[in-house]
């Protein structure tokens, strides 16, 4: 080898992307990080909305990743980009409304834009063949190498025995000797792998990193399209779908309620943008309103918050209602009884 | 060296980082950068991707609601 190769390597902040990269590292290559912010990533919103979680340790599992391998690690922002991705999946969705095939295609083919600005060799993630229903595939493997346009210049190191022998192997940039055979869901050989490197503390996401993967959150993301007649989103859409208790009492408007201090705190950002209710004569929530609504429904809103309020049981609460510039003004009502409030309003 | 501030309030992160990140990429060393964030994950985040890419924190005042994080940056 005449000159130090270099790595771009995927890194979501989980286990695989970390230990590929550290065979990398382990082989003398130089390795840098990138990691997509879509907007839908899990990474600790909601910890860092809610009261109750606010005292939690919160780190991003990519730059732990990265410090704890001694590596640069880049985040790009993709959040416009993406939004393609998740309206129009060109190859349909896995779980929910993940667009998993497009999405790894998606972050490949920036990977390699990234590598040709910044010359690098090759990319690798931390694929493993079988290990994810739709993406990790030995079938859709290499669909993600033609259709990102990086072919033969990603590597899987995991897996890298049971595909097709990369540039960077051909070449004698990485031994592939020194490369991996991992198949299936078992993660058994990868905790092994930490425990001999020493790595401990590592990202065991439950739920996946995506909240497109999340099924409550994909049918109030189906609700905003349905909505709206449109599959169309901006960041502040998708943040709001994390946050409160939502309801829709009726097709043409929805309540975002929050649901305790640091929700209410969250939503107070939103009060230039949105009409927005809050109880005055008693302890209550902060309550969005997006959609149109008319005088009945603002005065069934009202009803509606007063019944998150503390004055739930009382003959009446004073609701204020701000709506655009116009002076705030308030309503008398008498909070919903529960009976009152059918299911299928809870998005 | 310049003084600069980065307003990244009401972001969740990793948007600060970003910004924080896009930002420095227009600055030189020896220029010091203040950011200005209101979610608190950004007070662990912010030093975190400085640390990996040689930048320094010089202070960190956390208010209530508010954390400013003042980096020195560094290319070298």
């Amino acid at each position: 080898m005449t000159s130090k190769r270099k790595a771009v390597a995927l890194i979501s902040g989980g286990l695989d992307s970390m230990l590929a990269a550290k065979l990398m590292l382990d082989q003398g290559i130089h390795v840098e990080g990138i990691n997509f912010y879509t907007g839908f990533c899990v990474e600790g919103h909601t910890h860092a909305i809610r009261r109750k979680d606010r005292d939690k340790a919160k780190r991003n599992n990519a730059l732990w990743v990265a410090e704890k391998l001694g590596i640069k690690l880049h985040i790009i922002d993709v959040i416009e980009e993406y939004k393609d991705i998740v309206i129009n999946p060109k190859h349909g969705y896995g779980a929910n409304l993940n667009p998993c095939l497009d999405c790894k295609g998606f972050m490949v083919k920036k990977a390699y834009q990234w590598l040709q600005e910044n010359n690098f060799d090759f990319i690798i993630t931390g694929e493993v063949v079988g290990q994810r229903p739709m993406s990790q595939r030995r079938n859709t493997m290499p669909v993600v190498a033609r259709e990102s346009g990086a072919n033969a210049l990603l590597l899987r190191p995991l897996c890298a025995h049971l595909l097709p022998m990369t540039h960077p192997e051909e070449q004698g940039w990485v031994e592939r000797d020194k490369l991996l055979n991992l198949s299936g869901r078992s993660r058994k050989p990868q905790i092994a792998m930490a425990k001999q490197y020493n790595l401990d503390d590592y990202a065991q996401p439950a739920g996946g990193c995506c909240f497109l993967t999340n099924e409550h959150y994909a049918s109030k993301l189906k609700d905003l399209w349905a909505s709206r007649g449109e599959r169309n989103y901006e960041l502040d859409d998708i943040m709001l779908l994390k946050v409160g208790r939502h309801l829709r009492p009726r097709p043409h408007f929805k309540l975002i309620i929050g649901r305790e201090e640091g929700e209410n705190r969250y939503l107070e950002g939103y009060r230039r943008q949105y009409t927005h209710l809050k109880p005055i004569s008693h302890i209550g929530p902060l309550a969005l309103i997006d959609g149109t609504p008319d005088d009945d429904d603002l005065l069934l809103a009202a009803r509606l918050v007063a019944r998150y309020s503390q004055g739930r049981d009382a003959d009446q609460v004073r609701v204020e209602i701000s709506e655009g510039s116009h002076q705030p003004h308030t309503l008398d009502v008498k909070p919903l009884a529960d009976q009152d409030i059918p299911q299928e309003w809870h998005v | 060296m310049t003084h600069f501030t980065l307003d990244a309030r009401r972001l969740l992160c990793p948007l600060p980082v970003i910004r924080t990140q896009n930002k420095i990429k227009t600055l030189q060393t020896g220029d010091v950068l203040e950011v200005i964030c209101t979610d608190p994950g950004a007070n662990h985040d912010i030093p975190a991707w400085c640390r990996i890419h040689g930048h320094k924190i010089i202070d960190t005042v956390v208010e209530e609601d508010e954390i400013r994080i003042t980096i020195s940056v560094d290319k070298r």
